[in-house]
């Protein structure tokens, strides 16, 4: 089974084995849980969440607008990238949890690499398929050992510095 | 100066260990030159023609002593003695080993300077008045808001992986001194009829292949909102600006192709969809504020004998009248100094004028020096009484050329001398124009005329924002020279257009001397070289050029 590194509740990281099968719009539906492209899921996905876990890939073009009355039921929302210097999903994911409050997994697939680490866990990203060999101790020091302060709000819950220094809350 | 607390100085130590183990990694081979590429990238580390080029920040161009004396102590250190100011008041070293850059990264963050974001398509160094905390027409100190931006910028978990570069200047008067309107943000501060502090907020300004002064989207976001309008504009571009040709990347393509009226609309959308969730607590703007401190200005009379009586010499007159501006501070005055004499390099400074100047500004200018993106530098807070002694000191060091807005103070990018993107030089069309116009009161009697040179279509000499606008090109592997008119990068923002035919190298002092021939023979008393050209157009300049040049 393919394995992702997830961001635990408590803040570490780890391996994780991937439950879902990421499905080509080409082929057909495998048993298990799945996860389909946009187009894919609009059209098929009321159906399949009778009986399995559905998720939804999005392309970077693809705007989580799109999935605004679905993901509650959505239990993963992929955001790729395509290479590394295309930052939307930095924008989607930080929409899917500040603006629509998802509660599920974010994941970012692609090329994904640990110099994003820092922004990809502080948009809200909490699930990473690195494409640079990455384990869960690299990719912990990289989102989280950087820096010890951070000068924005963001999706995560770091403090930023000017609350930091009192002033603000 | 605002000074860094110890918040600053941890978050600027750990990006300095971060780049050192990089660097350690590329050495020893763990790291290719592609995968290194990347990361250099976000520390200002070019890979150039000759050598690696370091691009320092210097934010909204603003120096102390100290801090100068550290640039010149590293450029005489780890490069040739000299540094170039760019058009962006950032501090550019041409000639870098790579070995070296991880001790002169830590040599700057000692005094608080860096080069983070200097590259990449990332929010990058932020401009303000050069004259902040010194103009008489200022609303509000411009440097105060940049800082907060500086802050807001650095490593934004969101805004750093843009589909372009992003500058964003502030302006705070209403003459604008920082080209506001070729940005891709420019803000003007200022107070609504209520008498709230706010911004006027334009976007999608650029130069390069396609130039476009940047429309005014919202005429006042009231200054606690800032932020969250700038997170609204920034998310906007950074899911809507293309991704698939990098000509076409920057937000002005965007607005332009949305148009400002609905790019408008979508902002105004985002922001109130947004909330105020991004909006940075004004009391962190007033700790910012505070932070700069205000000068120990002396109460001093209006008029100073001295200043007056020293006037009596020709060269120290013209300096008065070129060099020296009215200041909010009765006595005070602000003191411009030329990185331009005819025959140099534009913005080019030996460490030795660099330390130099690090004297005066820490005897005579309150501490303070900045960098304008003419690539001259400023001494914000000189005592009337002690200009006379400024301009002798800068004699001395070769610096004291009395020609601010006028025909030799150039504008040039550093060109194919040292870019790898450029396709002619610069530097040496700069030395000749200047030097044709070296007698200073030649140049005077011209009067004021900005001359812009870009080696390539990228603009970092602002060619479109020049009176004159030179633009090297390439053909077939010869350098020629494009003439552009009327550009202006001042509040009557306007861009420069074509002229006609490109010129070969020795043709255009030639074609410039032209250009001047006719200008002093159309000019109506009290006109400018532009308000000449916008009264009569081009035709009798363009027949000059034509007819002499051949």
């Amino acid at each position: 089974m393919p394995r992702l590194i997830r961001r635990a509740a408590d803040g570490g990281f780890a391996w994780a084995d991937d439950r879902f099968t990421t499905v080509p719009d080409e082929d057909p539906i495998p048993a298990g849980d799945v996860i389909l492209s946009l187009t894919r899921f609009m059209a098929e996905g009321e159906a399949l969440l009778a009986n399995r876990r559905v998720g939804v890939r999005l392309e970077p073009s693809e705007a989580v607008e799109d999935l605004a009355y679905d993901l509650p039921r959505i239990p993963v929302v992929v955001l790729v990238w395509p290479n590394f210097r295309d930052g939307r999903a930095l924008s989607s994911a930080r929409l899917l949890r500040q603006r629509y409050a998802y509660q599920g997994e974010v994941r970012a697939v692609g090329e994904v690499l640990r110099e994003q680490a820092l922004h990809m866990v502080r948009c809200g990203f909490d699930a990473f398929e690195p494409a640079d060999g990455s384990d869960p101790q690299t990719w912990a020091q990289a989102a989280l050992g950087r820096y010890r302060h951070v000068y924005q709000r963001a999706a995560d819950d770091r403090v930023p510095i000017f609350v930091e220094r009192g002033s603000g809350e | 100066m605002y000074r860094y607390d110890a918040i600053d100085k941890e978050f600027l130590a750990d990006r300095t260990r971060e780049f050192r183990e990089q660097c350690r990694r590329r050495l020893n081979g763990e790291l290719t030159e592609v995968q290194f590429k990347r990361l250099r990238l976000m520390n200002g580390l070019y890979l150039q023609l000759h050598a690696y080029m370091l691009r320092i920040a210097i934010p909204y161009g603003t120096l102390t002593s100290r801090k100068l004396h550290r640039l010149a102590h590293v450029a005489r250190t780890y490069d040739k003695g000299y540094g170039h100011f760019t058009t962006r008041t950032n501090l550019q070293l041409h000639w870098i080993k790579l070995r070296d850059a991880p001790d002169i990264i830590d040599q700057l963050a000692e005094v608080e300077l860096h080069s983070i974001q200097t590259s990449g398509n990332c929010i990058r160094n932020v401009t303000a008045d050069p004259y902040a905390g010194a103009a008489a027409d200022e609303v509000d100190d411009s440097r105060v808001w940049a800082e907060a931006i500086r802050q807001w910028s650095t490593v934004h978990p969101e805004f750093s992986y843009l589909p372009r570069k992003f500058k964003i200047a502030v302006s705070a008067s209403e003459k604008d001194r920082t080209a506001a309107r070729s940005y891709d943000i420019g803000l003007r501060i200022h107070r609504n009829a209520e008498g709230e502090l706010g911004f006027e907020v334009m976007v999608g300004g650029g130069q390069g292949r396609k130039p476009y002064l940047a429309p005014t989207i919202r005429p006042f976001v009231p200054a606690e909102r800032l932020f969250s309008y700038l997170e609204a504009i920034m998310r906007t571009y950074n899911r809507q600006g293309r991704r698939d040709d990098i000509w076409k990347a920057r937000i002005k393509v965007l607005v332009a192709a949305l148009g400002a009226e609905e790019f408008a609309r979508q902002v105004e959308e985002e922001w109130v969809r947004s909330g105020d969730y991004a909006d940075i607590p004004l009391a962190e703007i007033e700790r910012i504020r505070e932070s700069f401190g205000t000068p120990a200005f002396e109460a001093l009379p209006e008029r100073s004998e001295v200043f007056e009586a020293a006037k009596a010499d020709a060269a120290f007159a013209r300096f008065a009248r070129r060099n020296v501006h009215a200041h909010k501070q009765p006595g005070y005055a602000i003191v411009d100094i030329a990185l331009k004499n005819p025959g140099e390099t534009p913005g080019d400074c030996s460490a030795d004028q660099m330390d130099a100047i690090a004297e005066l500004g820490a005897r005579y200018s309150l501490d303070e020096i900045r960098v304008n993106y003419q690539q001259n530098l400023v001494l914000p807070h000189v005592k009337l009484d002690d200009v006379p002694a400024v301009f002798e000191a800068l004699k001395g060091i070769g610096l004291a050329g009395a020609n601010m807005n006028l025909i030799t103070d150039i504008i040039a990018c550093p060109g194919l001398d040292y870019c790898s993107l450029a396709n002619a030089r610069a530097i040496p069309i700069a030395q000749a124009i200047a030097l044709r116009f070296a007698d200073p009161e030649k140049a005077e009697a011209i009067g004021e005329l900005k001359i812009n040179i870009s080696g390539c279509i990228n603009a970092c000499g602002h060619h479109h924002l020049g009176n004159i606008g030179i633009l090297g090109v390439d053909k077939k592997g010869e350098e020629f020279y494009q003439l552009s008119l009327g550009g202006s990068g001042e509040a009557d923002a306007s861009l420069a257009q074509i002229l006609g035919p490109s010129l070969s190298k020795d043709q255009v002092p030639d074609a410039v001397e032209a250009l001047v021939g006719a200008y002093m023979r159309e000019r109506e008393p009290g006109e400018r070289f532009l308000d000449t050209l916008r009264r009569v157009g081009p035709k009798p300049f363009k027949e000059a050029v034509y007819a002499e040049a051949h």
